[in-house]
């Protein structure tokens, strides 16, 4: 599964009984339960994305389920309580916050002011694919 | 380039004892990472469904964050400085600092903002420990256990994993060992270990830790369908098997890596039949490793006949019977 990272290591016992750490690329399992896991990130970033475009939500729910983040992680982030990244939430409200405000949001996402006022044309589910 | 600092890199399935082993190698002491995790009682399990994890409930496999190290370097003697920094500018320049006199750092941080971290295991998981070797301009060189080679980190993304927020925050926590023993008493140490963890797991005041804890997930587990909704059910299970084998546990929920140390053990301490112990303890993984499969089957749509979350708790009440079994000879065999 990280392949292009090189591989983990796990332990294993050798012939003689004795235990060693053995090369490992992951096995089924572990894949089945984290392909699980971003599948939910998937479907909730598209979710997300969808009520900004219906203008119910500010692109900040977006980059916020992109990020895997519940508002209360994303407020510890921005150093703002979270009754405010709530109402940020608001398209209304977004629409009005000064930059400063927006500058704040756009650094802990990665990207510009302007990116942040927006949300990509289309999102699928395909698109988060870590692997 | 500034000086590199010749870190011994091993690579190892686990973070914390790993950065615990290869600081101590670093310090002429050698030590396994297995060793290291048995010093280090790092052996646990906890399932506390009031602490959420991406809104999913933690379970644990082992001691908390921090323990193994404090716990080994207890135990053998050495002097550690630990620090947790208010300010990320003092953080990177304490850290600059250690480094200039070549003291190779260990720092707690977050897995979600190390760009060097596969994308698939990039979750806000805050328990991550890596060693920083050496500065070049703008970029880290750092010991992750958990990769093969050393990696290089720019600096501003290091410093955002060492402020990354939410549950168990590290804080810019760092830490670099102050001084060691000449030769440490590692058959005393292991002992210690031993005892502390067959105390944890069969003792707790609580329900929901230890062996008792694994019995307690099982009677939760079977009742999640009916309670949660299928649907969040096998989130909850999808949670429960990524803990158990996803996070650098070396697999079965470090009941393999326990195994191992138990082996080693046995050599250190003179006690032979800590080996069959070893073999017992390897049955036990094998055992998690049960669940693992057959919990992923039905999470991922293909439950075969006994693939029910009424097995599954049958898996998880061998598991725990099991292992009070053992940690109970263990106990035995130290007295």
């Amino acid at each position: 599964m990280i392949g292009d990272y090189g591989h983990e290591v796990c332990y294993a016992v050798d012939g003689n009984g004795r235990y060693t750490l053995a090369p490992s690329l992951g096995w089924e399992a572990k894949n089945i339960v984290n392909d699980q896991a971003w599948a939910t990130i998937a479907a909730e970033t598209a979710k997300a994305h969808r009520l900004v475009k219906s203008g119910e939500l500010s692109p900040i729910a977006y980059y916020q389920a992109r990020h895997q983040m519940d508002v209360g992680l994303l407020a510890s982030y921005v150093g703002m309580a979270r009754w405010r990244v709530k109402r940020h939430r608001r398209p209304k409200v977004f629409a009005r916050l000064p930059e400063r405000i927006l500058r704040r949001y756009a650094t802990v996402f990665k990207v510009s002011v302007a990116e942040v006022q927006t949300v990509p044309d289309s999102f699928t589910p395909e698109q988060i694919r870590p692997r | 380039m500034d000086a590199l600092i010749p870190f011994p890199h091993r690579q190892s399935a686990h973070c914390e004892s790993g950065v615990t082993a290869n600081l101590l190698h670093f310090h002429h002491i050698s030590c396994s990472e297995a060793l290291a995790f048995g010093i280090g009682e790092g052996l646990f399990f906890g399932y506390l469904p009031f602490i959420r994890i991406n809104k999913l409930p933690l379970t644990t496999f082992r001691c908390a964050v921090g323990n193994i190290l404090g716990n080994v370097t207890k135990r053998l003697g050495v002097k550690i400085r630990r620090q947790k920094f208010r300010s990320q500018d003092e953080a990177m320049a304490t850290l600059d600092e250690k480094l200039a006199q070549n003291i190779p750092v260990g720092c707690q941080t977050g897995a979600y903002w190390l760009p060097y971290f596969p994308p698939a295991f990039r979750f806000h998981f805050n328990m991550h420990n890596l060693v920083v070797i050496g500065r070049d301009g703008d970029d880290y060189l750092i010991s992750d256990p958990v990769f093969e080679n050393v990696v290089r980190c720019r600096r501003e993304d290091l410093q955002r994993a060492r402020f990354a927020q939410g549950s168990l925050a590290p804080k810019g926590a760092m830490y670099y060992l102050e001084s060691v023993p000449e030769s440490p008493d590692m058959a005393a140490a292991v002992r210690q270990g031993l005892a502390a963890v067959c105390k944890t797991m069969l003792r707790t005041p609580v329900p929901f830790l230890g062996v008792r804890g694994i019995a307690f997930l099982a009677d939760r587990l079977e009742k999640w369908p009916k309670k949660l909704g299928e649907e969040s059910a096998l989130l909850h299970l999808g949670q429960l098997i990524r803990m158990q084998e996803e996070i650098g546990t070396g697999g079965g929920g470090f009941r393999f890596m326990y195994a191992a140390f138990l082996q080693e053990a046995a050599e250190l301490t003179g006690i032979a039949p800590l080996l069959q112990l070893s073999e017992r303890m390897t049955l036990v993984g094998d055992t998690w490793r049960r669940f693992a499969v057959s919990g992923a089957r039905l999470c991922k749509g293909r439950a075969r006949p006994g693939d029910t979350y009424g097995e599954l708790a049958g898996i998880l009440r061998e598991c725990a019977r099991t292992e009070k079994e053992i940690y109970g000879d263990i106990q035995n065999l130290l007295h």
